[in-house]
């Protein structure tokens, strides 16, 4: 704002004068002055960059670095001086015969299958209470917030009373199922065994939901309503409006709120560290819990870097594959 | 034109000054280099009830050493949960405390790392000579044969804690002193629909020591005697398998507990729901959860047969703190002065006090607190029946793999599947292939 001012004024004001007054310093000061509006958003720009890069390229270069290192307890101190393991490391975390290898296997193909859950069940609650929330009624200003709630609580907050409600003796999940509806011949336990995937499930999506809910709700509102008004003259119901106006709609806001929702989600590791601690159960053993349980509690964070950079590859390449087709699908649409 | 500039330069600057704080953001927490003198950090392990409580038991300490020496420390308590993370991180990045509670088991990996001061002979007189500390104590320092990577602060060790009102009610007329008796009462607890004995069976650490102790009355260490590991020993498999039939086969064990990992088997003790637990230094908790002393008894922790003694009748590991110097710190000569300070007889039969452990330092001991009957069972455990954890730099590893299996198999027992030696073998199996090779 208070940059077009400033140019605005600079354009009446004394600068004109001065510039009439030395006419044999025009074209410098054009030509100046191009490369001072082609340069200006960069140096603006300078900041955030040098930002990202100590906060999030470095790290990242040192991990690479660092995957290529027999980096043990041995070299914690002088890690610098750790030996260069090669791709020894990648084999190591590749090898799907040896119990490594196959645990992260095991640990990634866990994940898919919780992130696909999770983010699909994100999407549909998250659509559904965005196009009922479109109607006015009363309420909906207490129904909106009211969802928003668990997207606003601190993640540790949240979870760790998520960890209290299923808990197998005294949980409130138990109760109710069990004790009031009596399902099950015994209380079942949520934290430990093969129900601790459903647990996990259960917080991930409470906690994603709301967001997905958010970006829709704003990007219902970009939709005019017109185009509804004109569907129903056409006869068109409900369920025909949703499909043909307000999905189509969508799409963009659609293409990068499931993107996001699966990056986040594949890469989620506060939701399951604070439900089950340092050692998750099989069925819930998410790759980032394990990728830290590869590298800080066996103190081999060569094989843990290597195991991260694995893992980021293959985030570029779904992230990649995704905006490809996503863009092309939408091009197409736009030809035709 | 101007104004242009003067956008640039503040762009320029701020970018500059973001950068330079962003860089400096890990000394400022990182006392170990401030260079000065009159300064010390120290990392404090959380011993008391509450973060608050150590607060209050150690800031009139340091305000003792401060007004002795000049030296300000600065304290700061690091729960459990952090601690080892945090000192992983000093290490890797040079910037720590001064001087820094661990955990005993931890002082061989730690010392691997090379982030902590050795205490050879010299270092050693600095503080009062090595011969001050309970032999017991020094055996969890690191690797034999090296300098310790620490000096022993507070010792614990593990008792069976019991409740003396359920065990009235029971008809159970004594503690028990072997497992097959531990299970008769235990029996005779879930008879009256009371849980025979608490376990915290999702917590790694508390299950290595369980199944260490137990392992060393079938003969089995989990480390060979050159370091490597051996968890698939006939004495490993047999001990993993009595501390999980607690819950499998003898059901004296409730199967919630299964999922135990943030001590709620010490609240189930102090609500009067579980009869017996087997635990290190538990009387200020129980305090804390508003049991009242004369309500539970303790007693050595059981073995096969006969008494508590060296070998196959050892029924406790040798628990405690250990304090560690930094071994880039500014201010060695401050911390040496520091660690003098805290071992001394004086602060030592202070703390301990407070905390409910028993000195590690011999002077101290002879204090008539330390002699009371809940402490000298602990005092006497440690002095004759109780043993090291394998002092190996791999130990942190072996925690966390050997401990995930206990909790796996507690965890198949609470399903009521099978838990057979089979199927004890192949976790412990699988356990061992995770750990690094040599």
């Amino acid at each position: 704002m208070t940059l077009t001012a400033v140019s605005r004024r600079d354009r009446s004001g004394p600068g004109t004068k001065r510039r009439q007054d030395r006419p044999g310093a025009q074209r410098t000061t054009r030509r100046s002055g191009r490369l001072r509006r082609i340069s200006l958003p960069y140096l603006l720009l300078l900041p955030a960059l040098l930002l990202e890069l100590l906060v999030h390229l470095v790290p990242m270069l040192m991990g690479i670095v660092m995957s290529f290192k027999e980096l043990t307890q041995f070299y914690l101190s002088t890690w610098s001086k750790a030996p260069w393991a090669g791709l020894d490391n990648f084999r190591v975390a590749v090898d799907f015969d040896a119990p490594i290898g196959e645990a992260l296997l095991k640990s990634f193909l866990t994940t898919c299958l919780f992130t696909v859950c999770s983010v699909g069940l994100c999407w549909l609650i998250g659509t559904a209470a965005a196009v009922f929330l479109q109607e006015r009624f009363r309420g909906r200003g207490l129904l909106r917030t009211l969802f928003l709630v668990p997207y606003a609580l601190p993640v540790y907050a949240a979870v760790i009373t998520w960890v209290f409600m299923f808990q197998r003796d005294n949980g409130l999940v138990n109760h109710v199922l069990h004790d009031q509806l009596g399902i099950g011949d015994s209380p079942a336990f949520w934290l430990v065994g093969d129900n601790a995937f459903w647990a996990l499930l259960t917080v991930s999506v409470w906690k994603g939901w709301p967001f997905a809910f958010l970006t829709l709700m704003a990007g219902l509102q970009n939709i005019p309503r017109d185009l509804y008004e004109a569907a129903a003259l056409d006869g068109a119901g409900v369920w025909k409006q949703i499909r043909h106006i307000t999905l189509p709609s969508l799409r963009p806001v659609n293409q990068v709120l499931v993107l996001v929702l699966f990056l986040w989600t594949f890469n989620d590791f506060n939701t399951p560290f604070v439900l089950f601690g340092k050692a998750a159960p099989e069925s819930a053993d998410l790759i980032s819990l394990h990728i830290y349980q590869s590298s800080f509690q066996t103190w081999n964070f060569g094989t843990g870097s290597a195991m991260s950079v694995l893992l980021l590859l293959f985030l570029l390449v779904v992230t990649g594959v995704y905006l490809l087709v996503t863009s092309r699908g939408k091009k197409a649409k736009a030809r035709a | 034109m101007r104004r242009f500039r003067a956008a640039v330069t503040g762009a320029v600057t701020l970018s500059l000054a973001l950068a330079v704080s962003a860089c400096g953001g890990g000394s400022a927490t990182g006392g170990g280099d401030d260079g000065s003198p009159k300064t010390l950090t120290y990392w404090a392990s959380n011993q008391g009830a509450n973060i608050e409580v150590d607060k209050k038991v150690l800031q009139p300490e340091l305000d003792k050493f401060e007004q002795q020496t000049g030296i300000e420390v600065k304290l700061e308590v690091v729960p459990w949960s952090d601690l080892l993370n945090r000192i992983l991180t000093a290490t890797s990045s040079g910037q720590g405390p001064d001087v820094l509670n661990i955990g005993n088991t931890w002082s061989a990996s730690l010392q691997a790392s090379g982030a902590l001061l050795p205490w050879d002979e010299k270092n050693f007189d600095r503080i009062g000579g090595r011969d001050r500390f309970v032999e017991s104590a020094l055996g969890s320092t690191g690797v034999q044969g090296q300098d310790p990577a620490a000096v022993p602060l507070y010792s614990m060790a593990y008792a069976l804690y019991y409740n003396k009102k359920l065990f009235a009610e029971a008809g159970i007329a004594k503690p028990p002193a072997t497992w097959d008796e531990l299970i008769a009462a235990g029996k005779k607890l879930t008879a009256r629909g009371k849980n025979g004995i608490g376990v915290e069976g999702a917590n790694l650490s508390n299950n290595i020591h369980q199944v260490f102790v137990l392992g060393k009355q079938h003969g089995a260490d989990f480390f060979t005697s050159d370091g490597k590991p051996d968890f698939t020993s006939d004495g490993a498999v047999a001990a993993v398998k009595q501390y999980v039939d607690l819950m499998a086969q003898h059901k004296i064990v409730a199967p919630g507990n299964a999922e135990y990992a943030q001590n709620q088997s010490l609240s189930d003790f102090s609500k009067g729901r579980t009869g017996m637990l087997l635990w290190q230094t538990a009387s200020a908790t129980f305090k804390a959860q508003g049991m009242k002393d004369e309500d539970w008894g303790v007693a050595p922790a059981p073995v096969r047969s006969g008494k508590p003694g060296p070998g196959t009748a050892t029924n406790s590991m040798v628990a405690g703190i250990n304090m560690g110097v930094f071994k880039n710190t500014d201010n060695l000569d401050g911390a040496l002065k520091f660690v003098k300070f805290m071992t001394s007889d004086a602060e030592q039969k202070i703390l301990n006090k407070a905390y409910g452990s028993i000195p590690p330092v011999r002077s101290a001991q002879s204090d008539p607190a330390f002699g009371a009957p809940a402490v000298a069972v602990l005092r006497d455990t440690l002095a004759t029946s109780a043993a090291a954890l394998p002092q190996v730099p791999e130990e942190s590893q072996f925690e966390t793999v050997v401990g995930t299996a206990v909790k796996e198999l507690f965890a198949d027992a609470a399903a009521g599947r099978a838990v057979t030696e089979r199927s004890v073998r192949e976790k412990l199996e699988k356990a061992q292939q995770q750990m690094p090779k040599k």
